[in-house]
């Protein structure tokens, strides 16, 4: 049983290790979220090697520097100590992204501008390699036994508390910079998009400030003031066969599917709304945001469970849960936002038209803009833009963007859709942390534990969107082929985790 | 169970040959369909990054093959050895 004094101990711990890992999180999704953007203004696709720095930011930072980010800062943190090791972490991400809102455009500084968003992006993907092992660690080593499940999923709820901070500061930002609409979207895309940027350093602020006054692990200090701390971190995690060997099977066995998962629930679903059903920015947005916040109480949830009935068969069941009924949800979503066999309402159809003259290039765009509304609710918005040229022989370049509005139900049954999903991202992901901590011993925990997390999240997670679309340009007839991917690894994972992994809970971490 | 955990070793080598042969082919067949250093330089990175992690997952099915995980380590002394 523990004391008053205890519980309020690891209160701090929690804290101070999970508003920090949250901001990690959020200074690396509002870069991702604000991608278009962001390439817009440092990464034009006119000039080739922009266009190659750009891919270079985006693929580079998620797959390669984030399992070595874990290998970097994990042997830190197995010699020097966990709490300096993810302060550095810290400091590292919140530098580089308040640094990134700061960097002028390509317009005014040219190459040189795209050249240091992608040095300060690398920069956010080895610092948040070595974070989360560093946080989850921590609060795993002042935790008792029989409530480690309950106190690390605290941290497990930061990475999509870290999503939801990113969209809500931007939905918020794109919002607020002028009186209208139309106008404040202008500004933010101009230069508003940086102070999401900006404000990270206030929230890194205050987290340095709250993690300065926590003490170093006990079971590190212990094993530091008894001369065992390992010498070489990396040499024993993975060229001892027993540890190599559970490191594989942390990977294969748990993290591998529990990367699929978290991005397919969260981020592929996000991209299936907007472009497989064409529902508008905002709405997606905020259907997001709801499922998350009704959602992210059951990280606790069945991070508590996890220390009543053991890890393993509650991630197993969040794998299996995803893969039998993905392909039944994200049908169910296409027929939600679908307006085929659905009459439309004419009367209701407005047709608005406006040119605007571009005095610097000389011609003129002509946006067209065609609102329908359908009698199941849907309102469809179909924007057309035309290029006019002033000399009338150049033909007009037309551009078509169509999005949709879901009326209430419409849209409280794709919020419940996406919900089911985070459901299944909390079970594979709420007990995780205390899994991985309980394989591996102290002296090399921060290494072992955070490398198949990073690639099981990083690599696996991380590839998600981008299979997906390659699978739906191989195969165009079906609009749910993107599915295969996170269903084949999560059905591999879920056969090595069952047959393989044991369901007990360690009860000694201190050795 | 253990006879089932030994001869699944041989399927995850198969698979882990197969989807890293799978991977290749597709990056080569990109590459040829849409030049450029852009989509050379990314497929590469599929290719390089997901090298060692086949590698792993044939030595994760060799070891599960030669009996590694009969029995999983009750302590980290076990773990360490």
């Amino acid at each position: 049983m523990q004391s008053t004094a205890e519980k309020k101990t690891i209160r701090k711990v929690i804290f101070a290790s999970s508003v920090g890992t949250l901001i990690e999180w959020y200074d690396f999704y509002i870069f991702g979220s604000l991608a278009p953007i962001i390439a817009m203004q440092f990464f034009p696709k006119t000039n080739p090697t922009a266009a190659l720095l750009s891919t270079l930011a985006t693929f580079a930072a998620g797959f390669i520097v984030r399992p070595f980010g874990a290998l970097v800062f994990g042997r830190l943190g197995d010699m020097v100590g966990r709490k300096y090791t993810f302060l550095l972490t810290l400091i590292l991400m919140g530098g580089s992204t308040f640094a990134i809102g700061l960097v002028p455009g390509y317009d005014t500084i040219g190459f040189a501008a795209p050249l240091i968003v992608l040095l300060l992006r690398l920069v956010q993907g080895l610092a948040l390699g070595g974070e989360y092992g560093g946080a989850a660690t921590y609060v795993a080593e002042h935790s008792p036994a029989e409530r480690r499940g309950y106190y690390t999923s605290w941290i497990q709820t930061t990475a999509t508390l870290g999503l939801l901070l990113s969209l809500g500061i931007i939905l918020i930002t794109r919002k607020s910079l002028a009186p209208n609409d139309a106008d404040s979207i202008r500004v933010f895309e101009d230069w508003g998009w940086r102070i999401p940027f900006w404000f990270s350093v206030v929230l890194v602020g205050m987290s340095i400030y709250i993690r300065l006054k926590m003490h170093e692990s006990p079971l590190f200090s212990k094993l530091k003031a008894e001369g065992k701390t390992s010498k070489n971190p990396i040499k024993e995690s993975l060229m001892h066969k027993g540890n190599l060997k559970m490191v594989l099977l942390s990977l294969f066995g748990a993290t591998m599917g529990q990367g699929v998962v978290w991005y397919t629930g969260q981020f592929y679903a996000q991209t299936f709304l907007e472009t497989a059903c064409k529902v508008d920015f905002e709405q997606t947005r905020t259907i997001l945001i709801w499922a998350i916040i009704f959602a992210t109480p059951l990280f606790i949830f069945f991070g508590n469970l996890s220390d009543k009935i053991g890890r393993k068969w509650i991630i197993m069941a969040g794998l299996f849960l995803a893969v039998i009924s993905y392909r039944p949800l994200y049908t169910k979503m296409l027929a939600v936002a679908s307006t085929k066999d659905v009459v439309m309402d004419d009367s209701k159809t407005k047709i608005e038209r406006l040119i605007r003259p571009d005095e610097v290039k000389g011609h003129s765009i002509q946006t067209t803009t065609t609102i329908h509304l359908y009698q199941n609710g849907i309102t469809e918005k179909l924007v057309h833009n035309d290029t006019l040229y002033a000399n009338g022989l150049e033909k007009p370049q037309a551009v078509d963007k169509l999005s949709k509005e879901l009326p209430d139900d419409g849209y409280w049954t794709m919020v419940a859709l996406i919900f089911v999903q985070i459901v299944f991202v909390t079970m594979v992901y709420g007990p995780i942390a205390a899994f991985l901590v309980e394989i591996f011993p102290t002296k090399i925990r921060y290494t072992s534990m955070s490398l198949p997390y990073h690639l099981g999240n990083g690599v696996f997670g991380g590839m998600t969107p981008f299979i997906a679309v390659l699978l739906g340009t191989l195969y165009a007839g079906d609009v749910l082929v993107g599915l295969w991917y996170p269903i084949a690894i999560a059905v591999v994972c879920l056969v090595i985790g069952t047959i393989y992994l044991s369901n007990k809970i360690d009860p000694e971490v201190n050795d | 169970m253990n006879t089932v955990k030994k001869y699944l070793g041989l399927v995850w080598i198969a698979l882990a040959v197969y989807s890293y042969s799978i991977l290749l082919k597709t990056a080569l067949e990109r590459i040829r369909l849409v030049p450029g250093t852009d989509t050379i330089i990314q497929w590469s990175i599929f290719a390089i990054i997901f090298l060692p992690i086949a590698l792993g997952f044939v030595m994760f099915g060799w070891m599960a093959f030669k009996g590694a995980y009969d029995s999983l380590p009750a302590s980290s002394e076990e773990v360490e050895d």
